[in-house]
């Protein structure tokens, strides 16, 4: 009995493997793609940024089916879905605490990628197809953003949206498109709920295809910055250490997908709001085009990029300098491939030069991020008498002080990976 | 040419209006405002019960509670038949939601503002904001409504509750320090009595701020409830987890 079963079976995948590459396909990306064996805890972050987009994708599905993209009834559709609609507030929950646990898992999965350099050749396109995610992912964030149609949804918008405004010659024309009418307006959140239910996840596939076959062309690289390929079993021509992703590394992944969940869950039900960070109190103020809040900050993902928007001075009394510095901010991350000199790819052989740098860039975008959660004048000003900077609002200055720091880590990358004393590399991966 | 000065002009007032309501909007937050700590205990059915009778009695006339049923009051012990028949005035069943009969057009024109929707206001204000400001009315001839608040400077809103509080005034006390530099304290004291004790008020106050936190999230006792076994449950999963792993690892060195 239980072999006719077995013989179906087999018979079964003979047939689909005849009309379909199942079978290879399976081997190619699970059984037989052999990833480094010593990755670490930062491994973690790529799996589970795939765990967050499936849970953003089903819960925002669940989302769509009761949302009203309409500025009259928007505000309250959030609100039936909270109170009238079975498990409403949880997938609604999962979904406002989804968004903000996408960042982090991005940040701390770019961050890995920083400090063992897995951006290097031959990886260079796998980091650009990432940080072409990344830029999708913010658009997601920033049009789903609109979509609760409170106060902070509705004068973020705007504010973002009068930024183009101060691009020379076409801005205002194009703010003006972007928004569909002279403010943000229903016309603006009709749009911005198509941009963010089908356009932008549909890009957002896309890249993350592209980042996966890229990655499993060229293999993975590991907390060491070496080729595992470069040393084979000479039979088999299976790197000697490497180990096959299913079943080591997915069984390892369900560790990790455990304990994210166990985080994830902990915010869920015991603070979805997270003090206003993940959830704004003034967003429960259906939003009112007539009353501007007192402050009007983006949420905390987007606020080393705002902070250095505010940062920059206005030139010829335009904008324009300090929207082209927070656009290069983001953007200047697809350089990292071409900026670093370094001979050696992992944090582990590098000098003290670039620790110190990356330590400098960690703490520049943590303060700034920080700064731009907070009005310019948190921390009060400068006496008046104060050399130079007298009568200026201290937090603007720390603020100018850590935007040169971030982009002096990128722009000096050249030169200082270049002279750094590199420690000699492993031939074969460490534990 | 025409469309493009009307832009402008359509900008630069809004521009202008931005900076304007600026300084209005600061002194409304009263950011600087000392707020005392309200006593929220949701699991608190008595008092919920009691401050879902203040709200529908005096809160209910002139604020709409608009994504809130009737009848999700059974969360906080009530049958649907104590509902129809203790608090359901301005509905005719108890399915539907806490709507007020007053336009909102004569409502701007007796208070200045429209009187907000009130389902969320909890989570708008924090439930701080809501014990303070509902004990800080005090008597202001300055004032159309003749009150003003600490919690809300200048709000167009009077004193419903004056019969249950009785009359603040804001003293003013003058102190001289030993170097003869001049400061001034402001504290509210009672004029004229109410029907209830300062006691009384403040716990009444209590249960209106316990029913208005509850009425902002009324699935949240479930939440954290529902927390408890998801995260045992996690707990578990990650201990079955590891061990998997550590068995499957056993032969990579």
């Amino acid at each position: 009995m239980k072999n006719k079963v077995e013989q179906c079976m087999a018979g079964a995948l003979t047939w689909v493997d005849q009309r379909f590459p199942l079978t290879s396909n399976i081997k190619a990306h699970l059984t037989e793609y052999y990833a480094p064996k010593n990755f670490n805890f930062w491994y973690f972050f790529g799996s589970l940024a795939m765990l967050v987009l499936v849970l953003q994708i089903v819960t925002g599905i669940f989302l769509t089916m009761h949302y009203k993209p309409d500025a009259a009834l928007a505000f309250g559709s959030v609100e039936y879905i909270m109170r009238d609609v079975s498990w409403g507030w949880l997938i609604r929950y999962m979904h406002s605490t989804g968004a903000s646990m996408f960042f982090v898992v991005v940040y701390l999965h770019m961050f890995r990628g920083l400090i063992y350099g897995s951006y290097r050749a031959p990886r260079e396109l796998i980091w650009l197809f990432g940080v072409g995610i990344f830029l999708v992912l913010m658009g997601e964030a920033f049009f789903g953003y609109l979509l609760p149609w409170g106060q902070m949804s509705y004068w973020g918008a705007q504010v973002i949206i009068n930024l183009f405004t101060s691009i020379p010659f076409i801005g205002p024309d194009v703010s003006e498109w972007l928004r569909g009418d002279y403010v943000v307006s229903d016309a603006t959140l009709n749009r911005f709920f198509a941009f963010h239910v089908i356009a932008l996840p549909l890009v957002l596939l896309g890249l993350v295809v592209a980042h996966l076959i890229a990655l499993h062309e060229v293999g993975s690289n590991n907390p060491d910055g070496i080729e595992i390929k470069a040393h084979k079993d000479p039979k088999t021509h299976i790197p000697l250490d490497g180990i096959p992703f299913h079943p080591y590394y997915t069984v390892k992944d369900i560790v990790g997908v455990a304990v994210f969940l166990m985080v994830f869950s902990a915010i869920i039900f015991f603070a979805p709001e997270m003090s206003g960070y993940f959830l704004e109190a003034n967003n429960f103020i259906p939003a009112d085009p007539l009353q501007t809040p007192a402050h009007i900050a983006p949420v905390w993902y987007f606020t080393p990029y705002y902070s250095i928007l505010r940062a920059v001075p206005p030139i010829f009394n335009s904008q324009f300098p300090g929207v082209a510095a927070m656009g290069l901010s983001v953007m200047i991350f697809a350089l990292l491939p071409w900026l670093d000199r370094s001979p050696v790819k992992s944090i582990r052989y590098r000098g003290s030069l670039y620790k110190k740098w990356l330590a400098l860039f960690v703490v520049s975008f943590i303060v700034l991020g920080y700064l731009g959660t907070k009005p310019s004048n948190v921390w009060g000003v400068f006496d008046a008498s104060t050399w130079i900077v007298g009568g200026a609002d201290r937090a603007t200055i720390v603020a100018r002080i850590f935007t040169l720091t971030y982009f002096l880590f990128f722009i000096l990358m050249p030169w200082y990976t270049k002279k750094d004393k590199t420690k000699p590399v492993p031939e074969r991966v460490t534990a | 040419m025409k469309s493009q000065s009307i832009i402008n002009t359509v900008k630069h007032g809004f521009l202008a209006a931005f900076f304007l309501t600026l300084p209005a909007l600061a002194v409304a937050a009263g950011g600087d405002v000392h707020l005392d700590k309200a006593p929220v205990n949701l699991n608190n059915h008595e008092s919920l019960q009691r401050g879902a009778k203040l709200f529908v009695n005096y809160c209910l006339n002139c604020h709409s509670a608009n994504y809130m049923r009737y009848n999700r009051l059974v969360d906080i012990g009530l049958t649907e038949e104590q509902i129809k028949n203790n608090l359901l005035f301005a509905a005719d069943k108890v399915g539907e939601t806490m709507q007020v009969t007053m336009p909102k057009a004569e409502a701007k024109a007796w208070f200045g503002v429209v009187p907000p929707d009130l389902t969320v206001e909890a989570r708008a204000r924090t439930a701080d904001w809501l014990y303070t400001y509902l004990r800080g009315f005090y008597r202001d001839d300055s004032r159309p409504t003749g009150w003003n608040n600490v919690a809300f400077a200048n709000v167009g809103m009077p004193h419903v509750l004056w019969e249950l509080q009785g009359q603040q005034v804001m003293k003013t006390e003058e102190h001289v320090a030993a170097d003869g530099t001049k400061t001034e304290s402001h504290h509210l004291a009672l004029d004229k009595p109410g029907v209830m004790t300062p006691a009384e008020y403040d716990v009444a106050m209590a249960d209106l701020v316990n029913y208005l936190v509850f009425m902002a999230e009324p699935a949240q006792v479930q939440r954290k409830k529902l927390g408890v076994i998801v995260l045992l449950f996690l707990g578990l999963l990650f201990v079955v987890s590891y061990y998997l792993k550590k068995e499957f690892w056993k032969d990579v060195h």
